[in-house]
C-alpha cells in the first residue's frame, strides 16, 4: 500500500511537486498523453482574477474592456455569485497554468491533471490548434504587442490609440480566416518583421512629409498595372481586419500594425471557440480518470478522493431545460459524457452501438480512439461522428425550433429511433461556429473612384443582424475606412433584404 | 525541451489589471459619477459616513460587433432533459430568459443591460470630489501639527555609530595626542633605524654598544608611552546631532453652522445634514490638517461634536445671529494667531427672528468676514407659487445678497432637493485653476 501524496488540505510547493509527479506518470504512461513542458504557477486569488480577466495571458496590452471584465468578475466574485475559475491555462509552449493558493490539496490533485495534462494535450494535438496557432511564439508576440501599443500611446496619445483599438475589437470576430490557411510566418517571425518595418519607417521618417502629405499605403494599383496581380486584393474577403489592414488608404502605419495585432490575437483564440466542448470534455475526462487511479493506488486518501468527486460533480452539472436556471448545455457535461461513452462503446458495446458506430464498437482501444478524436475533430464534427443514441437517451436530448414571430416552440425530433440522426445533426449545427457568427464579406472596393467599400451579409434561416450593434460596428468600420461604406444583407435568393451605410459620417440603416 | 517547473507566483506582479480598471473607470466617469450621486442620495447618513465600497450600476457599455439578432429568423435548439414531448408537439415559450426562447429583444450589446460594478471607497471619493478644493488656502503658520522636519543641530558627545563625525573626532584625537606627547611614528622610525644600523655592524665599539643600549631603552619607553596614550580615545569621538522641529503647515478650520429650528422641516434638516456630511467627507478626503467646528443653533447656539451634529433631534425657535456670534467667539479663543485659514459654511431655510437679521449682517461685516478666507451660505428655501429659481424671498437671503455682491469670497446658493446638494457643493468649492 503506497503512502498518500498528502494528508489534510494544506499544501506547499513540495506537495504540489509530488502531486505533479504522480499525475504525470499516469498521464504519460497510462494514457499516453503528449504534452508541452509545463509551467505551473501558484497564485493568490487576486492574481487569479487578473489572470482570468486577461484570459491567462501573462502579457496583454491595456484596454478598458479588460478592466470592465475584471471589474465585473471581481464584483461577482465578491458577491459570491461566481467562484473563481478552478484553473486558467493557456495554449503556449511551455504550457502555463495557474493554481490558486486557496485551493485545497485535493483540489490541486484535480486541477493539475485537468489543466496541465488534459488541456495541454488537447492544445498540442488538435489539428485546429496545430494549423492555426503558434504556441511557442505567442508569448513573445504578446510581449511585442503590448510594448508596441504602449509606445503608440506615448507617441500618439491615449485617445487616438483607444479609438483604433475599439474599432479593431468590434471587428475582431469578423477578422479571422475561417477557410483559408493563415499566413505561413510564425508569430516570432512576424514580430521580427514588424520590428524591421518600424526601423525602416524610423529611418525614412521625414517630419515635413508626414505633416503635410496624407499617408498613402503601398500603391498596389500600380503593381496591378505592372502585372503583379498578387498585390491586388483577393475578393470577396471574409477577414475584414485583414483587408482593412492591407488596403485601407486612410490608415496610418501604426494603426495598421494595431489592426494586425488584434487580428492575430483573434486568430489565435479562434480554435478555442470551435473546440470548447471537446477541450473541456478532454480535460474533465483526464482529471476524472487520473484521480480515480490515484485513489485506487492509495495515493489519494478517501477523503481527498471524495472531495475531488464532489467538485467534479459540480463541474458537470446539467440543469434541465425547463428549470428556471437553465443556461444551455454545459460543455463540460456533454464533453465528459461523450468521452466516457466512447470508452464504454470501445470496451462494452451494445448491439445498437455496433449498428451506429461500427468503426469503434468493441475495438477495445479506447485510449487510441480518444486520442484520435481529440486530434482530428472539432466540436461539430465530433458530435456528428461520435454521439451515440444511448447518450442521447441518457441526456434526453430533443430538438426544437422557433420561428420568428411565433409564440411557441416546435418540437422537431426527440431521442427515439426516428429522431436520432436529426437530433445529432441539429446539435452539431449549434456547435458550428460558422453558424453562430454572421456571414459577412467584403465584395468590392472602388479604389479609383469614390472609394466605396461594399460588404455583403449572407442571410441564413432568416436571421438578420442585430441593428443597434451593427450600426455601432459600421461606425467602427468607418474609423478604419474613412470613405463611404455600404453593407447589403441578402437572402439565399439574392434579394436585398436590408442594408446599412455610412452617410454624412453616421451609420444608417 | 524545457523541464517542467513549478513557480511560486505569489510574490510576483499583482494587480496587473489596475491599469485596465483605471481606464475603464475613466472612460465611464460621467456615468459612474451620475450613478454614484444617485447612490449617495439614496443612502442614509450613517451609511455614507460609514464608508465601505459602493456598488454602482451604469448603462450598457459599448462593445459592439456584427452579431446575429437572436430574435430573428428560424433557430434550432437542442435541449436536455425531455420529460414528455414527442416529435410534432408544441411548447409554449417559457417566461424566464434561458430556456428555449432566448432573450427576446434584450439589448444585446455585450449581453448585459445594466452593468454593476464595485467602486472602492477611494475611487468613489476621487471621482466625487475631483475638481474641488478649499479656496484661498494661503496662510501658513506653525501650530499643532504632526509634521516635523529634522534639522542638523551641531555636535554631541554621544549618539549612534552612523552619526559619527570623523573629522571632528580625528581633530580632537590629534589635539590630545600632541598635548600628551604621544610619540609619533616618525620618532619611532628614527630609533628603530638607529638600532637597525648598529645591530647590523658585526663589531661595535664601546661607544656604539652604549648607544645601542640607550636606543633600546628609548624604544621601550616610546612603546610604553604609545600604549598609555591611545591613538583614539572615547573622549575624542564626536557625533552629528539632529533636532526635530515642527514644519510650517497650512491649517484650516471649517465652521459648520446649521439651523435646526422648527421652521426647518425634517426634510430640510435632512438636506442640510447631507450637505454638511458631504462637505465633511470632502475635507477629510482632501486635507490632512482641517479642523471642523460644528455649531447648531435654534434660539441659542451651541458647539457640538460630530455625532450630535448629525444625529441630534433638537428643535426650537430661530435666532441666527447667535450662531455667528458663537463662531466669532470661538475664533477669538482658539484661532486668532498662528496663521489659521478660516472658513464658514452656513445652512438655513432663510427664516429668522424679526429684527435679528440686521444684527446678523452687522456681525458678519464687522466681526467675522474680516477674518475669513471664504463664507458659503446655503439656503433650503420655501418653494411657493411665487418663487423664482435662483432667488429666494427669505429675510436672510435678501440681506445677504448685497454682501455677496460686495465680496468675492462670500457665496450664496440654493438647494431645492437632494439632487442639488452635490452640484452646489461642487460649485462652492470648485478648483480655481
Amino acid at each position: 500500500m503506497t503512502t498518500p501524496l498528502f494528508v489534510g488540505s494544506s499544501w506547499d510547493v513540495e506537495t504540489l511537486q509530488r502531486i505533479y509527479d504522480a499525475v504525470e506518470s499516469i498521464a504519460l504512461e497510462d494514457l499516453n498523453l503528449d504534452v508541452f513542458p509545463n509551467q505551473l504557477q501558484v497564485v493568490s486569488s487576486d492574481q487569479m482574477l487578473d489572470a482570468y480577466a486577461s484570459v491567462g495571458m501573462p502579457y496583454m496590452y491595456k484596454h478598458w474592456s479588460f478592466g470592465k471584465r475584471f471589474a465585473l468578475d471581481e464584483s461577482e466574485y465578491r458577491k459570491g455569485n461566481k467562484g473563481l475559475a478552478y484553473e486558467v491555462v493557456i495554449n503556449s509552449d511551455p504550457c502555463i497554468s495557474y493554481y490558486m493558493e486557496e485551493n485545497s490539496a485535493a483540489m490541486q490533485a484535480l486541477t493539475v491533471p485537468h489543466a496541465a495534462f488534459g488541456h495541454n494535450h488537447f492544445f498540442k494535438n488538435n489539428y485546429l490548434f496545430k494549423e492555426w496557432t503558434d504556441p511557442s511564439g505567442i508569448l513573445v508576440y504578446l510581449q511585442f504587442a503590448s510594448d508596441y501599443i504602449a509606445q503608440c500611446e506615448e507617441k500618439h496619445g491615449l485617445a487616438a490609440v483607444e479609438r483604433i483599438l475599439d474599432a479593431a475589437h468590434a471587428l475582431q470576430s469578423s477578422g479571422v480566416f475561417r477557410a483559408k490557411r493563415a499566413a505561413p510566418f510564425s508569430q516570432e517571425e512576424r514580430a521580427k518583421r514588424a520590428a524591421e518595418r518600424r526601423k525602416y519607417e524610423a529611418e525614412r521618417y521625414n517630419e515635413l512629409w508626414y505633416r503635410t502629405v496624407p499617408q498613402e499605403p503601398i500603391v498596389f494599383d500600380q503593381e496591378v498595372e505592372n502585372g503583379n496581380d498578387k498585390a491586388a486584393p483577393h475578393l470577396p474577403e471574409e477577414n475584414l481586419l485583414y483587408f482593412l489592414e492591407k488596403y485601407s488608404p486612410s490608415l496610418k502605419a501604426w494603426e495598421r500594425e494595431i489592426l494586425r495585432i488584434v487580428r492575430i490575437i483573434g486568430q489565435y483564440f479562434y480554435p478555442q471557440r470551435q473546440t470548447k466542448m471537446m477541450n473541456e470534455g478532454c480535460a474533465t475526462f483526464v482529471h476524472y480518470y487520473i484521480t480515480q487511479v490515484l485513489w485506487e493506488k492509495g495515493q489519494l486518501t478517501d477523503g481527498a478522493y471524495l472531495e475531488t468527486l464532489h467538485n467534479h460533480t459540480n463541474v458537470i452539472l446539467q440543469i434541465p431545460w425547463h428549470h428556471r436556471f437553465y443556461g444551455g448545455i454545459n460543455p463540460y457535461k456533454l464533453g465528459f459524457e461523450m468521452m466516457m461513452d466512447i470508452r464504454r462503446i470501445c470496451e462494452d458495446p451494445t448491439g445498437e452501438d455496433k449498428e451506429y458506430l461500427p468503426l469503434i464498437a468493441g475495438c477495445g482501444d479506447w485510449r487510441g480512439v480518444l486520442k484520435d478524436a481529440w486530434a482530428n475533430y472539432r466540436d461539430d464534427s465530433f458530435i456528428l461522428q461520435f454521439l451515440s443514441p444511448q447518450l442521447m437517451r441518457k441526456l434526453r436530448l430533443f430538438a426544437v425550433s422557433h420561428q420568428e414571430g411565433d409564440d411557441k416552440l416546435q418540437v422537431d425530433s426527440i431521442h427515439d429511433e426516428r429522431g436520432f440522426d436529426e437530433v445529432r445533426k441539429s446539435l452539431a449545427d449549434t456547435y458550428a461556429v460558422v453558424n453562430r457568427d454572421p456571414d459577412i464579406e467584403i465584395v468590392s472596393a472602388d479604389f479609383r473612384g469614390n472609394r466605396l467599400l461594399k460588404l455583403r451579409q449572407q442571410i441564413k434561416h432568416g436571421r438578420t443582424l442585430h441593428t443597434k450593434s451593427a450600426l455601432q460596428t459600421m461606425t467602427c468600420l468607418n474609423v478604419c475606412w474613412d470613405y463611404p461604406i455600404v453593407m447589403e444583407c441578402v437572402n439565399p435568393r439574392g434579394d436585398i433584404i436590408s442594408s446599412f451605410k455610412i452617410a454624412d459620417g453616421t451609420a444608417q440603416k | 525541451m524545457e523541464k517542467d517547473i513549478i513557480i511560486d507566483g505569489r510574490r510576483g506582479t499583482r494587480q496587473k489589471n489596475l491599469g485596465n480598471r483605471q481606464r475603464f473607470v475613466d472612460r465611464y466617469k460621467q456615468q459612474v459619477k451620475k450613478a454614484a450621486t444617485e447612490n449617495i442620495n439614496r443612502r442614509t447618513i450613517t451609511d455614507i459616513a460609514g464608508g465601505g465600497d459602493v456598488s454602482v450600476p451604469i448603462g450598457s457599455t459599448d462593445e459592439p460587433s456584427f452579431q446575429l439578432d437572436p430574435a430573428t429568423g428560424k433557430r434550432v435548439y437542442v435541449l436536455p432533459g425531455n420529460r414528455e414531448y414527442v416529435a410534432g408537439d408544441t411548447i409554449p415559450i417559457p417566461d424566464e430568459s434561458g430556456g428555449g426562447g432566448g432573450r427576446e429583444g434584450a439589448d444585446q450589446g455585450d449581453g448585459m443591460d445594466e452593468f454593476r460594478f464595485i467602486l472602492t471607497r477611494d475611487e468613489f471619493m476621487n471621482i466625487y470630489f475631483e475638481e474641488m478644493e478649499l479656496p484661498n488656502l494661503v496662510k501658513t503658520g506653525l501650530g499643532k501639527s504632526n509634521l516635523e522636519i529634522t534639522h542638523r543641530a551641531g555636535f554631541s558627545k554621544s549618539g549612534p555609530m552612523t552619526n559619527v563625525d570623523l573629522r571632528r573626532t580625528m581633530r580632537n584625537s590629534m589635539g590630545r595626542r600632541s598635548a600628551l606627547h604621544r610619540p609619533s611614528d616618525g620618532e619611532m622610525e628614527e630609533v628603530l633605524d638607529g638600532i637597525e644600523i648598529l645591530t647590523a655592524r658585526e663589531r661595535r665599539s664601546a661607544d656604539e654598544e652604549h648607544m645601542l643600549e640607550v636606543l633600546r631603552a628609548e624604544l621601550t619607553r616610546l612603546k610604553r608611552a604609545r600604549t598609555i596614550v591611545p591613538f583614539i580615545d572615547e573622549i575624542d569621538v564626536r557625533y552629528r546631532r539632529f533636532e526635530k522641529r515642527p514644519a510650517p503647515v497650512t491649517k484650516a478650520v471649517m465652521f459648520c453652522l446649521m439651523d435646526v429650528s422648527a421652521s426647518m422641516s425634517e426634510a430640510k434638516k435632512m438636506l442640510a445634514k447631507r450637505f454638511f456630511l458631504l462637505l465633511y467627507m470632502f475635507l477629510e478626503w482632501e486635507y490632512e490638517e482641517v479642523t471642523i467646528v460644528f455649531i447648531r443653533h435654534t434660539t441659542e447656539a451651541a458647539e457640538v461634536d460630530e455625532k450630535s451634529f448629525f444625529t441630534d433631534q433638537r428643535t426650537g425657535g430661530t435666532v441666527v445671529s447667535t450662531a455667528l456670534i458663537l463662531a466669532r467667539k470661538i475664533i477669538e479663543e482658539r484661532y486668532m494667531s498662528g496663521g489659521w485659514n478660516l472658513y464658514v459654511a452656513q445652512a438655513s431655510d432663510g427664516e429668522n427672528f424679526s429684527g435679528d437679521t440686521a444684527l446678523c449682517v452687522q456681525v458678519l461685516k464687522e466681526r467675522l468676514l474680516p477674518f475669513l478666507q471664504y463664507f458659503a451660505y446655503v439656503e433650503i428655501p420655501e418653494v411657493g407659487p411665487f418663487s423664482e429659481s435662483g432667488k429666494s424671498n427669505s429675510s436672510l437671503w435678501e440681506s445677504y445678497t448685497p454682501i455677496a455682491q460686495a465680496h468675492e469670497f462670500f457665496k450664496m446658493k440654493l438647494i431645492y432637493g437632494p439632487g442639488d446638494i452635490y452640484p452646489v457643493l461642487k460649485d462652492l468649492f470648485a478648483k480655481q485653476s
